[in-house]
């Protein structure tokens, strides 16, 4: 058949010379990349044990902020979820009851908040809703992996930040 | 028969409509705010000021323009008249100063309120107003009133339109609430810790303009945009029976008489269809409410795209027959 751009070329099969046959040069050559990759730096780290610094603007895992007061500063407003393009987080609000002043700031409050971790993209649209500076996405944290899917659907218990320690 | 320009539209409407009424007739983006007046009740108007136009010229006979705006809802139109709405800078830089007004006193508590995405002060707000207040004061709060087991009384989210009032004296017999005091100090209650019972009480959801009189029975329990409204009818003995479900999954969170496009009830629901029904199965559905694309409550519920739009003419009757039974016919025209 004749080829369409007459830039074929033909091949010729020569045969190997002497130090071809041996083989030798080509293994040491290939040996020698491999020897002087041992000296350079490397790409990898040992994740669990080292991190990478991570970008300030890195939008990682959730956080429910408290306020200066250590009240729950998320009012189960809803706008989070409306505004989440993966429909990642559920909540039930409930009314805050007579001495609970203390735990929620507004009188309307989260009861159950759910974010599903493996439907999250972390985009950080919740954070950019969020009216009353409640739900932030931290800049250090990456949600680790785990063996079951129910461990991603993070309740309050993982989403609120601990409450300050208070100086005794 | 009478007709007025209104924003450059010409309009014929009959002697003794409002300016307001004119321009509804008109429709679309020229049509001002209103948040106090409220077409099935008598007497409503003239109260919040976000209806303010510029007539530039009164009548035929005399076209001297009007001295100041003037509220349409309760200004009537004369031959000849010329009304500037959304064409003249002066009515929108005053609109801009009623939200800033109403709002002076208003808590903003949004996040909280069971109103929020269907609340007439945050739309005339979101579209007349500034983001940022310049009001630095205290507002003004008010002991909680419990004015009864079904309407949940926000006396801080009110902005005295007094359309609540109006209810309660032209549907019902006997009214327990009304406005108390004077000026700053106004307030909605009922004289006496009062409670509201009447068949027709629940009316005064639907009326209030804000989050000032919700549903206790759907208090906090979801929030609107996450809710599903759906048309739905009764056999009821008191009312129409004509209602609207929100519905999340199988479950009637709320019931609320059916509002048009200006948010006004035209046939308004007894306690029993508001309250007690909340069952899917009390109700005969009709079909899923259309709600407008640029509100809240359409956020995020996806309409299946148009899809086996006809381009080959003249398909053979069996294949028009199988296309019809695939679920993406949807906007197919045969």
């Amino acid at each position: 058949m004749q080829s369409l751009s007459n830039r074929a070329k033909k091949l010729e099969k020569k045969p190997m010379n002497f130090s071809e046959r041996m083989y030798l040069p080509a293994i040491f050559q290939g040996l020698s990349i491999t020897m002087r990759h041992f000296f350079k730096k490397k790409a990898t780290i040992k994740y669990p044990e080292e991190t990478r610094p991570m970008s300030a603007v890195w939008r990682g895992l959730h956080v429910l902020k408290r306020d200066e007061k250590g009240r729950e500063r998320c009012t189960a407003c809803g706008l989070c979820a409306v505004a989440c393009p993966a429909e990642a987080i559920t909540m039930v609000a409930g009314e805050r009851k007579r001495g609970e002043e203390n735990l929620y700031r507004e009188e309307k409050y989260a009861i159950s908040y759910e974010i599903n971790m493996l439907r999250c993209i972390f985009c950080g649209l919740c954070e950019e809703a969020c009216p009353k500076a409640a739900i932030f996405l931290q800049n250090d944290k990456v949600a680790p992996a785990r063996y079951e899917r129910d461990e991603f659907i993070y309740g309050k218990d993982r989403l609120v930040e601990p409450m300050p320690i208070q100086n005794l | 028969m009478v007709k007025i320009t209104f924003d450059g539209i010409e309009v014929e409407v009959e002697e003794g409509t409002t300016i307001l009424n004119a321009a509804r007739k008109i429709g679309g983006e020229v049509v001002p705010p209103a948040m106090c007046y409220y077409t099935p009740l008598k007497g409503t108007g003239g109260k919040c000021r976000a209806c303010m136009v510029r007539v530039a010229a009164g009548s035929a006979k005399d076209p001297r323009p009007m001295p100041k705006l003037v509220a349409s809802c309760i200004t009537p139109v004369q031959d000849g008249m010329v009304v500037e709405n959304t064409t003249n800078p002066d009515v929108l830089a005053a609109r801009k100063g009623v939200v800033e007004m109403l709002l002076i006193n208003h808590p903003l508590d949004c996040p909280i309120c069971d109103q929020a995405g269907e609340c007439d002060l945050q739309n005339f707000a979101y579209e007349h107003g500034t983001s940022g207040t310049r009001y630095e004061e205290e507002r003004r709060t008010f002991d909680k009133i419990d004015i009864g087991p079904l309407v949940q009384l926000h006396m801080t989210r009110c902005i005295l339109c007094y359309r609540c009032v109006y209810t309660a004296d032209q549907l019902t017999e006997k009214r327990v609430h009304g406005v108390l005091g004077r000026g700053d100090a106004a307030e909605i209650g009922t004289y006496v810790e009062n409670i509201i019972d009447n068949e027709f009480s629940g009316n005064v959801i639907d009326v209030c303009p804000v989050g000032a009189l919700t549903d206790k029975t759907f208090r906090f329990k979801n929030r609107v945009w996450f809710t599903k409204p759906v048309d739905a009818h009764r056999d009821c003995p008191t009312c129409s029976g004509k209602v609207v479900l929100w519905m999340r999954g199988n479950d009637v969170l709320r019931v609320t008489a059916r509002k048009d496009e200006y948010n006004e009830v035209q046939e308004f629901i007894c306690n029993t269809c508001r309250f007690d029904k909340k069952d899917a199965n009390n109700w005969t559905i009709e079909g899923p409410r259309k709600i407008a694309r640029t509100s809240v409550i359409s956020a995020n519920h996806y309409e299946l795209p148009v899809l086996n739009v006809n381009v080959i003419p003249n398909l053979p009757g069996s294949t028009e027959e199988d296309l019809q039974s695939t679920p993406f016919n949807l906007g197919r025209q045969v």
